[in-house]
């Protein structure tokens, strides 16, 4: 099997290993992987904040940079969102490019949804003694369904003890331009977040997203609390 | 009420530094959800229904001329009368001419949010007539003359020592401590003014097309007395409240209190068609229906934002909206709160007034997921926020910084080899604001983020990296 990355543009700026675990981990499993060089931002940050015509032009870059791909893997659950849902209605007047949109919307996989749902591999081989939780980060979790994918990888690693904390669904407060809109907000949201992490005992907190993983793990150092936030493919590329 | 929708900043500050809201909320949230969900659970098919429930309500809006029509010629049938008000002002000089036609000297009210829209009381009020709310919230925050916090339980910002108080200082009550105790001095309070009242005021649940009757729940058994007692009930609803026939009540009577206060069914439930005919016991000898328009069918003729008018306020969508749950009701501005206060309130008060309304919400969604007719907030929220921007007749509210963020960060996202090269500008530009490991002391806008998150030093970027590494 022959993929194309989707690599989101925080995860190009800020947390390039988690791209690199992808990689790693997509090779390990025996999937090819290759990268499309002209895809930038899918456009959601715009979308989402009403931009809706600064979004059009980066979606139709984002349809035209994977159009030779066969199926795409983006490890950023609100990505596959954008993609699979609001290109639809980016385009719902446009029908040439309606009906490229609905090509790459069915063939884009978030991460881990690739791995169980696709290929169908859940243990990797990965190994981390430790202790961890799961974030349901709200766009994989409400936006695509995804829940069971992501625990059942993480069960799967050796050594580790997984635990859920009390509300994982509960939103983080990030939400794009809400944090920096309502910024005393979205802090007494992470706030309770974080407190939810903690009280679960996990020396880290694993997600799919990583906006939102941006978002409590800054939290936790601006605190100086000694918890990790780990995206799934930094825990899935430990010890292979 | 006054609309302060543009106060949204401040008032959701002053919200997260009360230390009793905070509590309240954190209360509702743990009590209100659990019961809610329990009560679903016991459903067999509570994803059907929820289906069946919109369904119902957006056929409905298709046709909504036609049911209104028919509501209105079998409420005459059943002898009681109906009156169009176009906006809140209509609607109230309609009440108040009813009043003072009749005399009407004493009010009791049901709890109805859309008297609160239309601010009915102050108008009532002002021509000298004496007004009670009789719902236990509506008529604690009657005495407190605050507006409702919530859909459900308007008085749920106040703790029972703020109440006990209150009780005291307007209606000179002994000092108390126990609840039922409160409950029991409101009741005979209200006792009196039930048997006083020349008019009873109430919403409306479902108005049923067919039968011309009206459908009001409730647990305390007020309502029951405010239409039962008084000789004139005057009911007020917004166009969107029809359902086509007694058949469509079946869905909501399994959703409604579930999703509103998490029990199977309410205490009460009452179906009213028409005044008391002769020989019957109960019932009002006067039935007024007041039909409001107050900006609804501009919604309903605009695609994008007509599902708004499926809402059947039942409140879920803010007992489980974790932005709600923060900053409770006041901070909304305006009567409707959490999410379906953003998408409501903008669509029907002063629209620039309103414009933080639909960006007070992450998009997390969960609303959507506990709606009992599954309205897509977070998609009117996006299109609501999509009007704002491009739309030149809401208003074009966001301020030029933002826009001019937005452009030049759209500009470079669309081309490659400028991404490319700003990101490696940035690598070099955030040099000074590295201490120990982190970006500190970020400019604004980012210090709005750098002030309660450390924030990871851009690294050499993954396509860069790809590069290196796809050659080996
Ligand atoms: S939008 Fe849905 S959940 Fe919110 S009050 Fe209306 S019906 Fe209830």
């Amino acid at each position: 099997m022959r993929i194309t990355l989707f690599i989101p543009c925080l995860i190009d700026q800020f947390h390039p290993q988690v791209g690199k675990n992808v990689v790693h981990i997509l090779k390990k499993v025996g999937v090819e992987v290759d990268f499309a060089n002209e895809h930038t931002c899918c456009g959601q940050p715009f979308f989402n904040a009403g931009y809706w015509k600064k979004a059009i032009p980066l979606a139709k870059r984002t349809i035209k940079a994977f159009k030779s791909a066969h199926v795409v893997v983006a490890p950023s659950g609100s990505c596959v969102h954008m993609i699979r849902k609001h290109y639809l209605e980016l385009f719902r007047d446009n029908p040439v490019w309606l009906d490229q949109a609905h090509e790459l919307s069915e063939k884009t996989y978030e991460f881990s949804e690739f791995l169980i749902k696709v290929i169908q591999v859940d243990d990797l081989g990965a190994s981390l003694k430790g202790k961890v939780t799961y974030h349901d980060s709200c766009q994989v979790l409400h936006g695509l369904g995804l829940s069971s994918e992501p625990r059942q990888l993480i069960r799967k690693v050796r050594n580790l003890e997984f635990v859920e904390m009390e509300r994982p669904d509960l939103c983080c407060g990030f939400g794009g331009f809400f944090s920096f809109k309502f910024p005393h907000i979205a802090e007494a949201m992470v706030e309770e977040k974080v407190k939810n992490i903690l009280a679960s005992g996990a020396e880290a907190v694993v997600g799919c997203e990583i906006s939102c993983l941006m978002n409590i793990g800054g939290y936790l150092k601006h605190r100086g609390i000694p918890v990790r936030a780990l995206h799934l493919a930094d825990l899935l590329a430990c010890g292979i | 009420m006054d609309i302060k929708t543009d106060q949204f900043q401040e008032l959701s500050k002053k919200a997260l530094t009360d230390g009793h809201l905070q509590q309240a909320l954190q209360n509702l949230g743990a009590h209100i959800q659990a019961m809610r969900n329990s009560a679903f659970s016991l459903l067999d098919n509570p994803e059907n229904l929820r289906e069946q429930a919109h369904n119902i309500k957006r056929e409905t809006l298709d046709r909504l001329d036609e049911y209104l029509e028919h509501l209105e010629k079998n409420v005459m049938r059943s002898g009681g009368q109906v009156h169009w008000a176009r906006n809140a002002s209509e609607a109230r000089r309609l009440i108040e001419t009813i009043a003072l036609d009749k005399g009407v000297k004493t009010v009791v009210k049901g709890k109805s949010m859309v008297t609160e829209e239309i601010a009915l009381n102050k108008g009532l009020i002002a021509h000298g007539i004496e007004v009670s709310e009789t719902d236990l919230g509506e008529f604690i925050i009657q005495l407190a003359g605050e507006p409702p916090s919530h859909l459900i339980g308007p008085a749920l910002h106040k703790t029972k020592e703020q109440i006990a108080e209150l009780f005291s200082e307007k209606l000179g009550a002994k000092p108390m401590k126990d609840p039922q105790e409160m409950t029991t001095f409101a009741r005979k309070a209200l006792r009196q003014r039930f048997l006083e009242a020349d008019m009873g005021i109430t919403g409306v649940n479902f108005a049923v097309a067919e039968t011309g009757s009206i459908v009001l729940f409730e647990n305390e058994g007020n309502i029951r007395l405010s239409t039962t007692l008084p000789k004139i009930h005057v009911a007020v609803m917004g166009i969107e409240k029809v359902i086509p026939s007694l058949d469509n009540l079946d869905v909501f009577l399994k959703l409604l209190p579930r999703s509103a206060t998490g029990q199977k069914l309410s205490s009460y439930i009452s179906i009213i068609t028409g005044p008391k005919r002769d020989g019957e016991r109960d019932g009002a000898e006067e039935f007024h229906l007041v039909i409001l328009d107050n900006g609804r069918s501009k919604i309903l003729a605009d695609e994008d934002l007509k599902e708004t008018l499926c809402c059947i306020r039942c409140g879920a969508c803010l007992d489980f909206c974790p932005v709600y749950l923060k900053i409770g009701g006041h901070s909304y501005g305006w009567v409707y709160s959490g999410p379906i206060g953003s998408i409501l309130t903008p669509q029907l008060t002063n629209r620039k007034q309103a414009h933080q309304l639909p960006y007070a919400s992450t998009l997390c969604g969960v609303c959507a997921e506990v709606c009992p007719v599954k309205i897509n907030i977070p998609r009117i929220l996006i299109a609501l926020r999509q009007r704002y921007v491009e739309d030149s007749e809401w208003g074009k509210p966001n301020s030029v910084l933002e826009k001019g963020a937005v452009a030049l960060y759209a500009c470079t996202m669309r081309n490659r080899w400028l991404y490319e090269k700003v990101s490696r500008m940035a690598r070099i530009v955030q040099i000074p604001f590295i201490k120990r490991g982190g970006l500190r002391n970020l400019p604004p806008p980012l210090n709005r983020w750098s002030r309660h998150h450390e924030v990871a030093p851009l690294e050499k970027t993954f396509r860069d990296q790809w590069r290196r590494f796809s050659k080996k």
